[in-house]
């Protein structure tokens, strides 16, 4: 005999959900801001199109150290690792097939990068996956040791780079047909960086409808907030850590050719380099939040590159100042995940 | 009579220095609603996360449908059947009540029969089915913790303090709903101290005290007892509220 | 002897044999030596010593991570270094004015770095300082004109210390007294003071409370301490330390440069140092110090000469290039942290305990 309730009610208008849209639009505004400071629109275009690009490869290299650590609660100070590995790797397919490159044929050269990009996230993932096992594993739970063996870690890795591959730089040209740029009437976008932006929205989309729209995304957004429940509710999600580790590094790789290509050089250092961007990005965003990764980079590297073009000496500390502006508005970052 | 669906055996649980749970003997027979009784900090809630193997038993041993768990990880634990409803409820906020619901729902889609029935004394589900259950009120959110646990058909239903904290027209629905679950093949394991809700519910009750069980019978005798009352709980249960 | 060390005795025989040594080596350099690079080293061993007990007050005793320590001590070392060069004579006071502002601007920023620690975990916080540093590092390279920018600057130090003047006519023990020897006293007086004042610090009511702190933090609070209040100090007080061991380390090389003040490097030496000889003991800096620099410099010879024993061998050969010297030092730091936790001076001082049981 079921309970008699007002079935009244049932019929009424669900009142919406208020909708957290507030950090959504700071990048839009901040690029329609910039737009009377900058002067001309030409410009304008091609200083946000650049930060655009950059702000998708730090988004790339940075979304699986933040979903790493809302899942796992562990903070992976090596995550540099798997950026210059993951660009190395691409070496292995990029030096040899130089000639395919150096063909102006999109065909071929989206071809190699392709495959470059698949060596390079399969050699990562490895890496992530042994990484995980041997170093991480045993220190689940004690931060202080994560942070000191993680950067051990990395210290590791990139001396190991040295090892293999010598201790100078490497030059790596861009493919001749994604070199130059094309003209949107007066403005000047670079071609590279077109592309840049299409595989970091693609990368943004299949993270978004992963965690949204299949059984997987769903199991680590409940990780996220609490693995004992989830737990409870009957999945093994220990084994789900790895795979998601091993993603995450995954990205880091893809981001590093990414990256390699963009500055047009490699060196064992890169990952030390960019990692400090990318630890700025995820505290924007909110540690453990994609969306806010997301949003994180896209501002950090509009900021950059409209402060290197209005004011270079404040570009310096762009970064540094933003952050700490996000902070104030929002102590644990933009969008903060629920810990249970 | 038959086997107990669940046997606790001297079971010891430590958390870090402290000695939480000193030796419990709990039974809880197949079918019906056993209560789990006791003051704050006797030892309630530890005892259902040391089942849940959440927290692991120092020592004992815990049985479940003929099946020695006491040293089976959580994951494992769940699958034989036992589903839990924490006392913080622990609803997934980020998600929505239908994605909660899906998650629980281990064996594939839901059965919409279920939860249809779920609907039937859970209207507020229905309504709110796609909204994110952090936004939810207390008691909606209790209703999504017992509907996650009940989705799928489970022997054992371990449930800590659902009606703490809400208002009595929700405790009303909570109670429909467990007297119709009663009436199904599952068994409930609930831990609470509103004696009024556990009174016309409960079949059997354990009291417990200093983490051990200090008293265990039918829910009739104890009700009926005004000294026992006082005895083990240190006031006459019918006043209390 | 036990109030100099504030009570705080090494407690192991081979601990204290192996601090004697270290103590005499360092007090004796100038005269068992001959030559500028064991001096040279001599000197880098005090002032990393007192750099990673400054280092080990925030890390081992209050559990704080950060990575801004490194920050602090080219601080201290910019101080004296633009304090000197703004000058066309190099005097005492030019070098205090410097010092002092940089311990002042030290001060403000391990100040408002700490307050900001209030709102963020821990893990915000050492992903803070890191970015917090690299920009401190990227500011002073960029601002040539005020910095000297990547190469740095040279300057000249005051006269009782500059290489050129002696104090007395001849030479003893094989040494001339002269502005470096002058130097080399200095340097080490001074960091035996800073180390026995870092020693009285933690084994002081204050330094209790923060190990109360590092291990439970929550029942610090409980106990009525303001854990924000002690962090705040700790992190203000290793960080004048630092800057005054940076200001030391660029009297004695009358040079200051973004790479060995500031530089990402030292920060991975301090980290290494503090782990291998031991969090949360003062004297694991001692020890940690001595070895890693001694084994910095000897060791890459010896791997440089394996190097070329190797050259068939094309990988080992690679791995065994001394430029490599960190990979092996990776390796060890990882090693430890897993096996060898507690450091040498723990182990050291765990063997003296069982073995006197």
């Amino acid at each position: 005999m079921s309970a008699t309730l007002p079935l009244a009610s049932l019929d009424a208008p669900l009142p919406s959900a208020p909708r957290d849209i507030a950090p959504l639009l700071l990048a839009p505004v901040l690029a329609l801001l910039m737009l009377p400071l900058v002067g001309s629109f030409p410009t304008w275009v091609t200083l946000t199109v650049a930060g655009l690009a950059m702000g998708m490869m730090i988004f790339i290299m940075a979304s699986g150290l933040t979903l790493v650590f809302g899942l796992m609660d562990v903070l992976n100070f090596g995550h540099g690792a798997f950026v210059s590995v993951g660009a190395f790797a691409a070496t292995l397919v990029l030096l040899p097939m130089r000639g395919w490159l150096e063909a102006d044929s999109l065909l071929l050269n989206l071809g190699v990068l392709g495959l470059a990009v698949t060596l390079a996230m399969v050699v990562t993932a490895l890496l992530g996956w042994a990484f995980e096992r041997i170093i991480i594993m045993p220190v689940y739970g004690q931060h202080l040791k994560q942070i000191l063996i993680t950067m051990g870690g990395m210290i590791v890795a990139e001396q190991l780079i040295n090892v293999i591959w010598g201790a100078e730089t490497i030059p790596l040209p861009l493919p001749t047909s994604l070199r130059g740029a094309i003209f949107l009437g007066d403005a000047a976008i670079e071609k590279y960086r077109l592309l840049a932006v299409v595989v970091g929205v693609v990368v943004f989309a299949v993270l978004f409808l992963t965690l949204n729209r299949t059984k997987i995304g769903l199991l680590i957004r409940a990780g996220v907030e609490n693995r004992d429940m989830v737990e409870s509710l009957g999945y093994r999600i220990r084994r789900l850590f790895v795979a998601v580790f091993a993603a995450g590094s995954a990205l880091a790789g893809l981001g590093g050719v990414m990256w390699g290509l963009y500055k047009e050089t490699l060196s064992a250092a890169m990952g030390g380099e960019t990692i400090v961007m990318i630890f700025i990005v995820i505290i924007i965003g909110g540690l453990g939040s994609v969306g806010g990764c997301f949003i994180g980079s896209l501002l950090m590297a509009l900021v950059a590159n409209y402060a290197g073009f209005l004011a270079p000496k404040f570009a310096l500390v762009s970064n540094i100042v933003l952050m700490i502006a996000v902070l104030m508005w929002r102590p644990a970052g933009l969008y903060s995940k629920s810990r249970g | 009579m038959p086997e107990p669906l669940l046997t606790l055996s001297g079971v010891h649980t430590h958390i870090g220095q402290y000695h939480i749970l000193q030796g419990v003997d709990l039974v809880v027979p197949r079918g019906g609603l056993s209560v789990l009784l006791g003051r704050n900090g006797a030892g309630k809630t530890t005892t259902l996360r040391t089942i849940m193997g959440l927290w692991q038993a120092s020592a004992g041993s815990i049985v479940f449908d003929g099946r020695d768990i006491t040293k089976l990880a959580t994951p494992d634990i769940a699958r034989l059947g036992i589903a839990y409803v924490p006392e913080s409820m622990a609803v997934f906020s980020d998600l929505t009540v239908r994605e909660n619901l899906h998650l629980a729902a281990r064996s594939g889609p839901m059965d919409q029969a279920r939860v249809d029935w779920i609907f039937g004394f859970f209207p507020a589900l229905k309504k709110f089915w796609n909204y994110p259950a952090g936004n939810l009120s207390g008691g909606q959110k209790q209703m999504v913790a017992i509907a996650r646990a009940i989705v799928e058909p489970r022997k054992l239903l371990l449930v800590d303090e659902p009606t703490k904290g809400l208002a009595p027209a929700i405790v009303q629905s909570l109670i429909a709903a467990f007297r119709e679950l009663k009436d199904t093949e599952t068994t409930i394991l609930l831990v609470e101290q509103n004696f009024n809700f556990v009174r016309s519910l409960g079949d059997s009750v354990s009291v417990m005290d200093d983490g051990r069980v200090a008293h265990a019978g039918s829910m009739a005798a104890l009700a009926n007892d005004d000294a026992l009352q006082q005895r083990l709980l240190g006031l006459s249960l019918a006043s209390h509220q | 002897m036990n109030r100099l060390l504030s009570g705080d005795l090494p407690r192991s025989r081979i601990l204290t044999i192996v601090l004697l040594l270290i103590f005499l080596g360092l007090a004796l350099a100038p005269f068992l030596t001959s030559g500028a690079r064991p001096l040279n080293m001599a000197a880098t061993i005090c002032v990393y010593i007192v750099l990673v007990a400054s280092y080990d007050l925030l890390l081992g005793y209050t559990g704080i991570v950060s990575f801004a320590h490194t920050m602090f001590y080219g601080i201290g070392a910019y101080g004296i270094g633009l304090g000197l060069s703004a000058v066309d004579e190099p005097t005492w006071s030019a070098a205090l004015i410097g010092l002092g502002l940089a311990l002042l601007l030290a001060l403000a920023l391990a100040f408002v770095v700490g307050l900001f620690a209030l709102r963020v975990r821990a893990i915000f916080y050492a992903m803070i300082t890191l970015a917090v540093a690299s920009s401190f590092a990227v500011l002073a390279s960029q601002l040539s004109d005020f910095t000297g920018g990547e190469d740095g600057k040279t300057f000249s130090v005051p006269e009782l210390l500059s290489p050129g003047f002696t104090l007395v006519e001849n030479e003893v023990f094989g040494r001339s007294i002269d502005g470096k020897l002058l130097t080399y006293y200095l340097v080490f007086f001074g960091c035996l003071l800073l180390f026995l004042f870092l020693l009285r610090l933690v084994n002081s009511p204050f330094g209790r409370v923060l190990q109360a702190i590092r291990e439970n933090e929550f029942r610090a609070e409980a106990l009525g301490y303001r854990t924000v209040v002690y962090r705040i100090w700790a992190n203000c007080l290793a960080a004048l330390v630092a800057a005054l061991a940076g200001a030391l380390m660029a009297l004695w090389l009358r040079y200051v440069g973004p790479k060995t003040s500031l530089g990402f490097e030292v920060m991975t030496d301090i980290l290494l140092i503090v782990v291998i000889g031991g969090m949360g003991t003062m004297y694991g800096a001692v020890v940690g110090a001595a070895l890693f620099i001694l084994a910095q410099n000897y060791l890459k010879e010896l791997m440089g000469h394996a190097s070329n024993a190797m050259e068939s061998v094309p990988f080992l050969a690679a791995a065994l290039h001394p430029d490599r010297w960190m990979l092996w030092l990776g390796v060890l730091f990882v090693l430890s942290i897993y096996f060898f936790p507690i450091g040498i001076v723990g182990k050291l001082r765990l063997r003296s305990h069982l073995a006197r049981r």
